[in-house]
């Protein structure tokens, strides 16, 4: 399980809500912690990047927030002006304002452009070897497979022209699972579950991108082993939490109600978790526990890339 | 489970009996389609009327729970037999129809096409299938458009949207407004010029060159072919468009704002509360769900939890002989009363976070974090009871 950071690049995707973002920054800061050059990529730039890490907002030139850890925000349209810079070596800075215009216009009607030129810039920086690795915070589940089919999507509709020359090379960097894989992030719930199971269906039959893990995230810890938790039924049994309360010398009900919320929780997570582990054999699933914490900020993530670090075999 | 709170004089029960659209919005994973879902039950088995629910990609357990696992974009009633089982006698009809996507838009296209060649070549056109499944607001478009339509034959009393997923939670708002401006602009006019007279537009020259370039000028003609054939529909298109935005901002509609209180989705929230303001969109309420019994706060409760860790061997001692072994006793009540702690800080953080969203509409709404899932109709109701009042 080790390898999963000696890949280049690593597109972290799940439903809303359950960590994406966090999980993201935890793998990159975890890599760049044990001295890999890091590039974290932001693709829908909600400023959240910036949250995790407590620091100033990404833009689309990098900057390093760690040593050995840089940070950028994904825009097309400075995607385009690079590419135009590179490629085609085109002095395009005084008419780029009317001329990106006209391409959003473009980009939004022919289908695959504007991912296109996400996932090549992504692509661009492995195959440059700018970084070691390169872990992209990408769109929720619902959004990300358009994505990272566009290459194979631009080759079938785009016939000729500089575009369809270079979806080759993508195609390789993407396909190669020595290289590139997707980490989806899930929280033991019952729609998580359920669309990662999906997620991994589409991977599979739209995408030549391989499932490399998946995060399960919030893991509530288990309280007690089976003997422990018939006592814990016994203390809720006639006049044993009046003994308890007298001895306490405050009520402890509510105390009680709190562990068998957190028992029930747990049960019903381990109900979903066992859904998708079934589902998704020979897929390796890392666990996160949940953190009972008031930081959402940098400790939060150091935290998490302890945590990961763990299930990675890492010390 | 305790029971939802709510500022005096104002429930969801007063905002639904008084609307006639709801649209159920905010970030994903916030438990949208269900809060959908329950009001809606809700409203069928108490305010009475037809009351249809549009969700999209429900759970499939939801699915299964309104009956609605063969149907699709058309509108199924929920038999009131489900809610028989529940024992209740709802007072009106639930329906229910989940929004599909590519159907909506071929029933867009059949109806605005002026002509069977037109809409053939359409349907047929290779760019349409990808346009409309990956157009970047193509669900938000069409989710709006379809509550529209299914308003405007005035069949239900009561119509409750759950919002696609967006990226943005606000950007279905903009979507129709966006729409018509596609359809209507300068460039799509040009693009669709026949390409002899483009090339001879000075001003599109290095457009042109640039594009052709990139993309090969064979794709550029295929766009331009597909919105040639999509601007004869321009007009219905465009009217139609200006008809969904009047009818978000009528008076009879209203949006409620579900959310958690972790922290991305509270600022969500917040940004979305203040896109409707700047739209003179009515908030209707803000519905925060999963959030943990305030009880875990309680000062009590707290002491008591901390003198379980502090002290669980000379407390085990204390209680009655007989339950096990004194250190294994010990163990179950330092760990209850370390949970119990665990939890309270995740339910201060919700307090804060709670306290900063209160300020903003009439109706706040505290659901309860449910320690089960909903698989039936009468989970729908429980949940439905504990948003009602």
């Amino acid at each position: 399980m080790t390898d999963l950071l000696d890949r280049r690049l690593l597109f972290v995707t799940g439903k809303g809500g359950v960590g994406k973002t966090t999980i993201a920054a935890a793998l990159g800061d975890l890599a760049a912690s044990h001295g890999k050059r890091t590039l974290l990529c932001e693709v829908d730039a909600k400023g959240n990047l910036a949250d995790v890490f407590e620091t100033a907002p990404t833009a689309f030139r990098e900057r390093e927030i760690a040593p050995g850890l840089w940070a950028m925000a994904m825009s097309t349209e400075e995607s385009l002006k690079e590419y135009l810079r590179l490629q085609l070596k085109m002095p395009l800075l005084g008419r780029i304002g009317p001329l990106a215009r006209t391409f959003d216009f473009v980009a939004n009607a022919a289908p695959g452009i504007k991912e296109i030129l996400v996932v090549g810039k992504l692509c661009w920086e492995v195959h440059e070897r700018h970084y070691d690795l390169v872990v992209v915070d990408a769109p929720a589940s619902g959004h990300v497979v358009g994505q990272l089919a566009a290459p194979e999507a631009i080759r079938d509709l785009v016939k000729v022209g500089r575009v369809r020359d270079q979806t080759g090379w993508m195609l390789d960097i993407l396909g190669d699972r020595g290289q590139t894989g997707v980490v989806v992030v899930a929280t033991p719930e019952e729609m998580p579950v359920v669309e990662t199971l999906e997620l991994a269906e589409r991977l599979d039959a739209e995408t030549v991108v391989d499932l490399a893990a998946v995060v399960v995230n919030r893991v509530l810890p288990e309280l007690f082993t089976r003997s422990e938790e018939e006592i814990f039924r016994a203390l809720r049994v006639g006049d044993r939490a009046g003994a308890l309360d007298a001895a306490v010398g405050e009520p402890v009900g509510r105390v009680l109600d709190g562990a068998e919320l957190a028992v029930k929780l747990r049960r019903t997570r381990a109900e979903h978790l066992a859904t998708l582990r079934a589902g998704l054999p020979g897929v390796e699933l890392m666990y996160v526990p949940e953190l009972f914490q008031r930081s959402h900020g940098l400790r939060a993530t150091r935290m998490i890339a302890e945590a990961l670090g763990a299930e990675l075999g890492y010390e | 489970m305790s029971s939802a709170r709510t500022v005096p004089g104002t429930s969801l029960e007063h905002l639904l009996a008084a609307k006639e659209i709801v649209i159920c919005c905010g970030s994903g994973g916030v438990g949208k389609t269900t809060t959908a879902a329950a009001a809606a039950a809700m409203a069928a088995a108490h305010l009475g009327g037809k009351v249809l629910v549009i969700t999209v990609d429900p759970a499939r357990r939801l699915a299964t729970a309104l009956g609605l696992e063969r149907f699709g974009n058309l509108e199924t009633q929920v038999s009131p037999e489900l809610f028989r089982a529940a024992g209740v006698e709802p007072r009106g009809e639930l329906w229910a129809a989940m929004l599909d996507t590519k159907e909506s838009w071929d029933g867009l296209v059949r109806a605005h096409a002026p002509d069977p060649e037109t809409r053939d070549a359409i349907l047929a056109n290779p760019l349409y299938g990808n346009i409309t499944s990956r157009f970047v607001q193509s669900h938000d478009y069409i989710a709006m458009e379809r509550l529209y339509e299914i308003h405007s034959t005035g069949r239900y009393d009561l119509i409750i949207v759950d919002t696609p997923p967006t990226r943005n939670a606000i950007d279905f708002l903009d979507a129709s407004e966006r729409m018509a401006d596609f359809f209507s602009s300068r460039l799509l006019r040009w693009l669709t010029m026949p390409a002899r007279s483009r090339l001879v537009t000075a001003a599109s020259r290095p457009f042109t060159s640039v594009a052709d370039r990139i993309l090969g000028s064979q794709f550029l003609e295929d766009v331009a072919e597909f919105f040639l054939l999509f601007q004869r529909m321009y007009g219905g298109f465009v009217e139609r468009a200006r008809a969904v935005t009047r009818t978000l901002s009528d008076k009879r509609t209203t949006f409620v704002v579900v959310s958690t209180l972790e922290t991305a989705p509270v600022r969500e929230t917040e940004n979305f509360v203040e896109a409707l303001a700047r739209r003179r969109l009515h908030l209707g309420a803000i519905v925060l769900n999963k959030v943990l019994p305030g009880w875990f706060v309680d000062r009590a409760a707290t002491d008591a939890a901390q003198r379980l860790c502090s002290d669980a061997a000379g407390l085990a001692a204390a209680v009655p002989d007989g339950m096990g072994p004194p250190e294994q006793v010990a163990r179950v009540l330092h760990e209850v009363g370390e949970s119990f702690l665990n939890f309270q800080v995740v339910a201060k953080r919700e307090a804060e976070q709670r306290a900063e969203l209160a300020a903003a509409p009439d109706v706040v709404v505290t659901v309860p974090y449910a320690d089960h899932d909903i698989t039936d109709v009468a989970g729908l109701l429980e949940l439905g009871g504990a948003l009602w009042r």
